[in-house]
């Protein structure tokens, strides 16, 4: 659009935006590589620059409590966290989405412990796969900053009213300093509007939120949220239209590179994005027919989008960020191979865990996976997964 | 108007917003104390409420005990989730995106919910100073889930993870001081209460309401079920255990203690443990022990409240 | 009035499962717990309205004439009425009679 850009830490710039969103509550707990959102937000709200509820509170648990608490009473709220954080307050992550609670998190992914960690993988958000959030995944500064408000307009939808995750490469997108494009306010006022809550908890209008369900009734309540779910996607959609048209910049639940007349895709999440671009790239000068397959929309799966995108090809590669233990490998590959199942034209999977806790996947390794892959899917070495450049 | 006196029920206010239909058991004072509690707070208030017998009994889907705005969210939140439902009226009421209105935002939690697994959260928010009251309800144990101790259960009780036996007593530790740990967060008001002696306990709560900052009122909440008395009895055992000085009324007001009530003749412990079903194991000398225990911690208090 | 809970479907739960029909416990009745119930001897009763304050089950109401009586919808028959009434003058009378 012609604006000016500057670099900034995409940290600094997720605060910013949030900020920008003009949120009534933030919760949080530090924990390495969310630290610089939380401590930015703070300065922005100790300097008057945003009219907020700043609560350093005790615990994640507690962070996501007041969360629930706050959006139960129909406040703008955004929390963020990573790993061990997650996992802490995972109890209640589980809640807020059955409570149907429209929470915004920043979602640092970071990996597990043990061993503690502080560096980038995917099993923090794997973890929490089936709680019932909107997962979005983002693969460079801009995508972090945008999406922070398409995050807010997608939760606060009132055919929406989910809490809605955006997950970032800890450390690899954090902490870096990337070229920005800032909105106006007045833009986001536009694409924002004002947060109204159906049922909220005031003395005005009463109502009882998180009574307990005996067993006559709770499988209808889960029904209702997993409908709940489905239901949203096309709303999540408009959110992201809305977004591109006043900005110029276009969020899809799919998105491919050179992916069109490619006989092997590489899939990925998130940061590995944009390496396996350049990879793509160099092997497509040299005559190699491939492309990038990328999942942007985690939650709810886009089913239709990544068949089209797919269905058709001879291979997938699919670079998974954690691994399930005595399961079937990475949690990526198990879910596709399942959602292509006995689909006509569906592509072999190969599955390759790289990354782990931060270990450098250079374009080097990806051109290694991509050859090796192909290598493994033409001679039928495709069940389970590969630990990518493991020592012994 | 003296506190203790039962003879002004007529100038109670009459609303129930805690409606029959609930199903505590028979003779539950803890319902009695939610259904006091909500008397002196008025319908303005906003309860986020701790997973438990309170919890329980009031929320079967899809019915509901509350007439006031109510959140129920998991076990150990209680004083999150309202610090949450505080912060979160305040920014808005601040920006003008609702009209201001003053609100009650209570916590309610019981003992377990309490002393135990949400501690940590209860410090929280009384550390951040929240405009909140928490509202604990001890009937000395996880009752809910079936009677098994909680820190808050009393030395020498019975409980089903604490049982009396052939070489166990029951509780071998002494009552958690949740009054004082609430104190020593130095906020403006801490009490002790019991829905036997209802007056008093309305008149704390109100005052715990109207102070600026976080509160905390502790109830003895006499429980039948668990305690194993008749249920006709559970106001009598909580007169007991105040008249013996097992549970001294007080308040704390900015740091100074004061007690609210100092019996005339002061019961001897064995007449508030002898009758209880928890406490039958208990030999003559476990009874004494816990005299010179009861009457230490009771003179604490005096001197405390004789303190300028 | 809520349905009772058996015959909800998924389709009439409100969104996040919020009850808004505040207060509507009260279509459970608890009254058929109990297997004896206060009866009050109008005449000795001095209208203090010490029942009514203890009552756990907020189920004490006044009568007309001004006396104080079980409401039997949702009395669970805990006898405490009985134990605090200053001047005696409510009994617990089985229910088989």
């Amino acid at each position: 659009m012609g604006k000016e850009r500057k670099g900034v830490e995409v940290s600094i710039a997720i605060a910013e935006a949030v900020a920008q969103a003009n949120v009534d509550v933030i919760a949080a707990y530090p924990i390495t590589p969310q630290t610089h959102i939380v401590e930015h937000l703070a300065d922005i709200v100790a300097n008057g620059e945003l009219d907020a509820e700043f609560v350093p509170v005790d615990s994640e648990h507690s962070a996501m409590s007041v969360c629930c608490g706050s959006a139960a009473v129909g406040a703008r709220t955004f929390t963020s966290t990573s790993s061990q954080g997650l996992a802490l307050m995972s109890e209640i992550f589980f809640i807020a989405a059955a409570m149907r609670l429209p929470i915004v998190m920043a979602l640092a992914n970071r990996s597990l412990s043990s061993p503690l960690s502080i560096w980038n993988d995917h099993s923090d958000v794997m973890m929490v796969r089936d709680a019932g959030w909107i997962h979005v995944f983002v693969e460079n500064g801009q995508e972090s900053y945008d999406n922070m408000f398409c995050a807010f307009r997608m939760a606060e939808d009132p055919n929406v009213m989910l809490p809605v995750a955006v997950n970032l490469d800890g450390f690899i997108l954090t902490h870096m300093i990337e070229p920005m494009e800032y909105e106006d306010d007045e833009l986001i006022k536009q694409y924002l509007p004002d947060f109204k809550m159906k049922n909220v908890l005031h003395p005005d209008k009463p109502v009882s939120m998180g009574c307990f369900g005996m067993p006559e009734i709770y499988t209808e309540t889960q029904m209702n949220r997993e409908v709940g779910v489905r239901d949203s996607y096309p709303h999540i959609l408009k959110a992201w239209q809305e977004w591109g048209k006043l900005t110029g910049r276009y969020y899809k639940p799919i998105e491919t590179y050179r992916a069109d007349d490619a006989e092997c895709c590489i899939v990925t999440m998130g940061s590995y994005g944009e390496t396996a671009m350049e990879v793509v790239d160099a092997l497509r000068e040299e005559g190699e027919k491939v492309g990038v397959v990328k999942i942007r929309l985690w939650r709810p799966f886009p089913f239709e989008e990544f068949d089209k995108a797919v269905l058709g090809k001879k291979t997938l590669i699919v670079i998974d960020r954690a691994i399930s233990f005595g399961g079937p490998g990475g949690p990526v590959a198990s879910e596709l191979r399942s959602a292509l199942y006995k689909k006509e034209g569906a592509p072999t999977i190969v599955n390759y865990i790289a990354g782990l806790a931060g270990r450098d996947v250079s374009r080097k390794d990806f051109r290694n996976i991509i050859i090796e892959g192909m290598k493994k899917a033409a001679s039928g070495d495709t069940d389970g997964f590969t630990l990518y450049a493991l020592r012994g | 108007m003296d506190r203790f006196s039962v003879f002004s029920a007529r100038l109670v206010e009459k609303a129930e917003n805690f409606t029959s239909g609930h199903r505590a058991c028979q003779g539950c004072a803890e319902a009695l104390a939610v259904r006091l509690v909500l008397k002196a707070l008025g319908r303005d208030t906003i309860v986020a409420m701790s997973t438990g017998c309170m919890e329980i009994i009031s929320s079967p889907l899809p019915l509901t005990s509350w007439k006031v705005p109510w959140i129920h969210n998991a076990f150990e939140n209680s004083a999150a989730v309202i610090s949450g439902c505080e912060s979160g009226v305040k920014a808005m009421i601040r920006k003008g995106k609702i009209p201001p209105k003053k609100i009650n935002f209570v916590a309610m939690g019981g003992d377990g919910a309490t002393a135990d697994i949400g501690i940590g959260a209860l410090s929280g928010a009384l550390e951040r100073g929240h405009d909140m009251v928490y509202v604990c309800y001890d009937n000395e144990a996880y009752m809910n889930t079936g009677i098994q101790r909680s820190s808050s259960t009393p030395f020498g009780a019975s409980t089903t993870t604490s049982p009396a036996g052939k070489v166990s007593i029951g509780q071998h530790t002494q009552k958690k001081n949740m009054a004082a740990i609430a104190v020593a967060h130095n906020i403006p008001y801490v009490a002790t209460a019991c829905s036997s002696f209802p007056f008093d306990l309305m008149e704390k709560v109100k005052r715990a309401s109207e102070m600026p900052g976080p509160a905390y009122v502790h109830i003895l909440s006499v429980c039948p079920t668990g305690w194993r008395i008749q249920p006709n009895e559970a106001i009598k055992y909580g007169r007991l255990a105040v008249d013996s000085c097992v549970f001294p009324l007080y308040e704390v007001v900015y740091g100074k203690y004061q007690l609210s009530y100092q019996p005339q003749r002061i019961i001897p412990v064995k007449e508030y443990l002898s009758g209880q079903g928890r406490f039958r194991h208990l030999t003559d000398k476990d009874i004494e022990q816990i005299q010179l225990s009861v009457n230490t911690d009771y003179q604490k208090i005096v001197k405390l409240s004789e303190e300028v | 009035m809520a349905k009772p809970m058996e015959q909800i479907t998924w389709q009439e739960l409100e969104i996040g499962a919020v009850v808004t029909e505040v207060g509507n416990a009260r279509q459970y009745e608890t009254g058929t717990w109990r297997s004896e119930r206060p009866v009050v001897k109008k005449e000795q009763c001095i209208k203090c309205g010490v029942c009514w304050l203890f009552c756990p089950d907020a189920c004490i109401v006044r009568a007309a004439e001004g006396h104080f009586e079980a409401d039997l919808t949702y009395c669970k028959g805990c006898g405490i009425c009985v134990k605090e009434c200053p001047v005696g003058c409510i009994t617990m009378v089985s229910e088989e009679e």
